[in-house]
C-alpha cells in the first residue's frame, strides 16, 4: 500500500533531496573553488563570458601561501585550537560534577539550581558582552587566551550539565550501590563506576562543546585586540580586509582552512555529535 | 649524613600521617550528600556567577549610567532607554530583529521539517547525506557567512552570473546593496545555517514514531498529507516547540551573521539589536547606551524562556 510509483519517487524524493544537497553544500564548494582560483579568473565580472565559470582551469596555491606568509593565520589556528580544547575540558569537568550532583544527590535547592543552570544556558552572549569586557579587563585577562578559556564555559557548562545529567539518570543506581557495598566512597564510585559508563555521553557533550567554542565570535572579537592573540573567525574578519579591499582568494582560503579542524573532528564523531545536538534540546 | 637522612624520613612520615588524617577527614565529609553536592557544584556555579550573573547585574547598572570608555559616568536613570526608544536607527534595528527572527524561524521550521521527512526514508548513502547536511551548522558562521558575502558580491556574484547566463535576468540583482534585498538575504543565510539543526532534531523525533501508526492510518485510507497532519505533526509537537524556542533565542540575539554579511548596512537598514548595541557600545565606546540597547533583548528572551520552563513543568507533571 505504501509502495510508490517511480515517477512519484523522483518528484517527491530525489528532486527535493537533490535541491537540499545543492543548497546546503554549494557555498562550501564555492569557498573551495575560490580559494584555489587565480585572481585573474576570480575577478571576472558577472556579465563576462567565462571559460570555466564553476570550475578553475589554473588551480593555484598563491592564496594559501599568501595567507600563511603575510598573516598570522597559523597562530590563529593554534589559538583557536588551544582555547577550544581548554574551554571544553573545563566545561566537561564542571558539567560532569554538576550533572552528577543534580542527577544523583539529594540536597536542598537542587531543583532551583537545575532550573537556574538551565536559564543561564539560554542567556545569549550578545546580552552581556559589554560589562563582561570590563570584567575581563579588571581581572587582567584582556588580550590573553584565558579571557576566552574562562568565558566560553559560561555557555558550555550549562549545556554539558544538562546533557550529562540526563545521561547519568539513565544509568541504573544499582551499579553505584554495588560499588559502595564493596567499600568505595561516593566520590570514588562516581569517578570509577559512573564516569566510565557515561563515556559516550561525555564524548557527545565534548564534541558539541568543541564545535561551539570553535564557532564563537563576539567574545573573541571584543576581548582580543592584537593580531597574535586572535582566533580564526576574528582574525579572518579583521586582518584579511585591508581598508575597504577584500582579498577574496585569501579570505576563502582562510575560511576553508579554518573550517577543516572542526569538520574533521565532526566527521570522526558524527553519531556522538548528533546525540549531543538532539540531547541538547531535550532538557 | 645518615642522621640527616633519618631525620628527613621522620619528617616525611610525620607529614604523610597528618596528610592521611586530612584526607580521611575529607573523605568522611564527602560521604555526606550535601557536602559532596556542594563540592561538585562549586566550580561550575562559580564560573557562572562570575561570568554570567555578575555581568548581568553590571549590565543593569551600566544601562542606568552615562559610563563610556575612560569615563565612569554618573547615574542617569532611564535616559539611555528613552534615548533608544526615540532613536530611529534603533527602531529600525528592533523591527529588523523581529522580522529576521520571524521569517527565518518559519523557513527553518518548514524546510527543516521537509528535510527531516526526506531523511527519514531509506536510501543509499543515507549516512553520508545526513552527515553532510549538518555542515552549515558545524562550520563557524563567520567563515561561511563570508562565502555567502562573496556569492552576493555586487560585481563578481556567481549567482548573478548563473542567472544572467541562464537567461533568467537581464540586470544584476542588488543582493546586499539594497536594504530590502539585504534583509531577505540575511534571512536566507540564517535559514541555510539553522535548517540542519531543525532537520536533525526533528528527524530524531520522527524516528521515535512507530511505523505501525502510519500503516494503520494508511489502511484507514489516509493520504500522505493527512498522515503527516494527523499522526506525525501532533506527535512531533513537543520536540518542535523546544527546537523553535532554542532557535528563536539564537536568531533574536544573532550578531555574527549580520556583522559579516552587511555590517548593518546599507545605510543601517539591516542592523539587529545586537549589531547596533555593538556599534554603540564597543565601536563608539558608549558603554551605558550599548548596555541599555542589548537589554532590549531581555524581555523577549525572558518570555520565550518562561514559555519553555512552563512547558517543561507540564511535561514533568504529565
Amino acid at each position: 500500500m505504501l509502495i510508490e510509483r517511480k515517477w512519484k519517487k523522483w518528484l517527491y524524493f530525489y528532486l527535493p533531496m537533490a535541491a537540499f544537497i545543492v543548497f546546503t553544500l554549494f557555498p562550501f564548494y564555492w569557498m573551495a573553488v575560490t580559494a584555489f582560483r587565480p585572481d585573474a579568473e576570480l575577478y571576472a565580472t558577472w556579465r563576462q563570458p567565462n571559460a570555466a565559470p564553476l570550475w578553475t582551469l589554473h588551480p593555484t596555491f598563491e592564496h594559501v601561501i599568501g595567507l600563511m606568509k603575510t598573516t598570522a593565520f597559523p597562530t590563529w589556528m593554534w589559538n583557536t585550537m588551544a582555547i577550544a580544547i581548554v574551554s571544553t575540558a573545563i566545561s566537561l569537568v564542571c558539567g560532569m560534577f554538576a550533572g552528577y550532583a543534580l542527577a544523583r544527590l539529594k540536597f536542598r535547592g537542587s531543583e532551583f539550581l537545575g532550573t537556574a543552570i538551565f536559564i543561564t544556558y539560554l542567556v545569549p552572549q550578545t546580552l552581556l558582552f559589554i560589562p563582561l569586557a570590563d570584567i575581563v579587563r579588571d581581572l587582567r585577562l584582556g588580550n590573553t587566551p584565558w579571557a576566552l578559556m574562562l568565558t566560553y564555559p559560561t555557555f558550555l557548562i550549562p549545556f554539558c550539565t544538562w546533557l550529562l545529567m540526563g545521561y547519568f539518570k539513565t544509568i541504573p543506581k544499582e551499579l553505584e550501590e554495588c560499588a559502595r557495598i564493596d567499600g568505595a566512597t561516593r566520590f570514588g564510585a562516581m569517578v570509577r563506576i559512573i564516569f566510565p559508563v557515561a563515556i559516550p555521553g561525555i564524548l557527545s557533550a565534548g564534541i558539541f562543546a568543541f564545535t561551539l567554542s570553535w564557532n564563537e565570535f563576539i567574545y573573541a572579537l571584543v576581548f582580543m585586540a592584537s593580531a597574535d592573540t586572535k582566533t580564526v573567525p576574528v582574525g579572518v574578519v579583521s586582518e584579511l580586509i585591508r581598508g575597504d579591499i577584500f582579498f577574496w582568494g585569501q579570505l576563502m582560503a582562510g575560511a576553508l582552512l579554518g573550517s577543516v579542524p572542526v569538520a574533521l573532528v565532526y566527521s570522526f564523531f558524527v553519531e556522538y555529535y548528533v546525540t549531543g545536538l538532539t540531547g541538547s534540546v531535550k532538557g | 649524613m645518615g642522621g640527616g637522612r633519618a631525620a628527613q624520613d621522620l619528617h616525611l612520615s610525620a607529614r604523610s600521617s597528618t596528610e592521611g588524617a586530612r584526607v580521611s577527614r575529607l573523605t568522611r565529609l564527602l560521604e555526606s550528600e550535601k557536602a559532596l553536592a556542594a563540592a561538585l557544584l562549586a566550580p561550575g556555579v562559580a564560573i557562572l556567577v562570575v561570568f554570567i550573573a555578575y555581568p548581568f547585574v553590571m549590565a543593569l547598572w551600566y544601562s542606568l549610567t552615562s559610563i563610556r570608555v575612560g569615563d565612569a559616568g554618573h547615574f542617569v536613570g532611564l535616559d539611555n532607554f528613552a534615548k533608544a526608544v526615540d532613536d530611529t536607527i534603533f527602531q529600525q534595528a528592533f523591527k529588523n530583529t523581529v522580522f529576521y527572527t520571524f521569517w527565518a524561524t518559519i523557513f527553518k521550521l518548514s524546510l527543516g521539517m521537509w528535510l527531516a521527512l526526506l531523511l527519514n526514508r531509506h536510501f543509499r548513502f543515507k549516512r553520508v547525506v545526513r552527515a553532510s547536511m549538518l555542515l552549515p551548522f558545524i562550520i563557524p558562521t563567520v567563515l561561511s557567512a563570508f562565502a555567502w558575502r562573496w556569492m552576493f558580491d555586487p560585481t563578481f556574484s556567481v549567482m548573478n552570473w548563473m542567472l544572467y547566463h541562464g537567461g533568467m535576468i537581464t540586470d544584476r540583482l542588488p543582493f546586499l546593496s539594497s536594504g530590502d534585498w539585504a534583509m531577505w538575504c540575511a534571512v536566507l543565510v540564517n535559514t541555510w545555517r539553522g535548517m540542519p539543526f531543525f532537520a536533525i532534531t526533528l528527524l530524531a523525533g520522527l524516528q521515535t514514531i512507530s511505523p505501525d501508526l502510519h500503516e494503520a492510518a494508511a489502511l484507514d485510507g489516509a493520504g500522505a498529507w493527512h498522515r503527516f497532519w494527523h499522526v506525525t505533526w501532533p506527535l512531533l509537537l513537543p520536540v518542535t516547540l523546544v527546537v523553535v524556542v532554542f532557535s528563536v533565542i539564537q536568531t533574536f540575539s544573532d550578531f555574527q551573521l549580520i556583522y559579516v554579511l552587511t555590517g548593518g548596512g546599507p545605510a543601517n537598514s539591516t542592523h539587529l539589536i545586537a549589531t547596533y548595541a555593538y556599534q554603540i557600545g564597543v565601536a563608539s565606546g558608549l558603554l551605558g547606551e550599548g548596555a541599555a540597547l542589548s537589554l532590549f533583548m531581555f524581555p523577549v528572551l525572558f518570555a520565550v524562556v518562561w514559555v519553555q520552563l512552563r512547558y517543561l513543568k507540564r511535561m514533568e507533571a504529565a
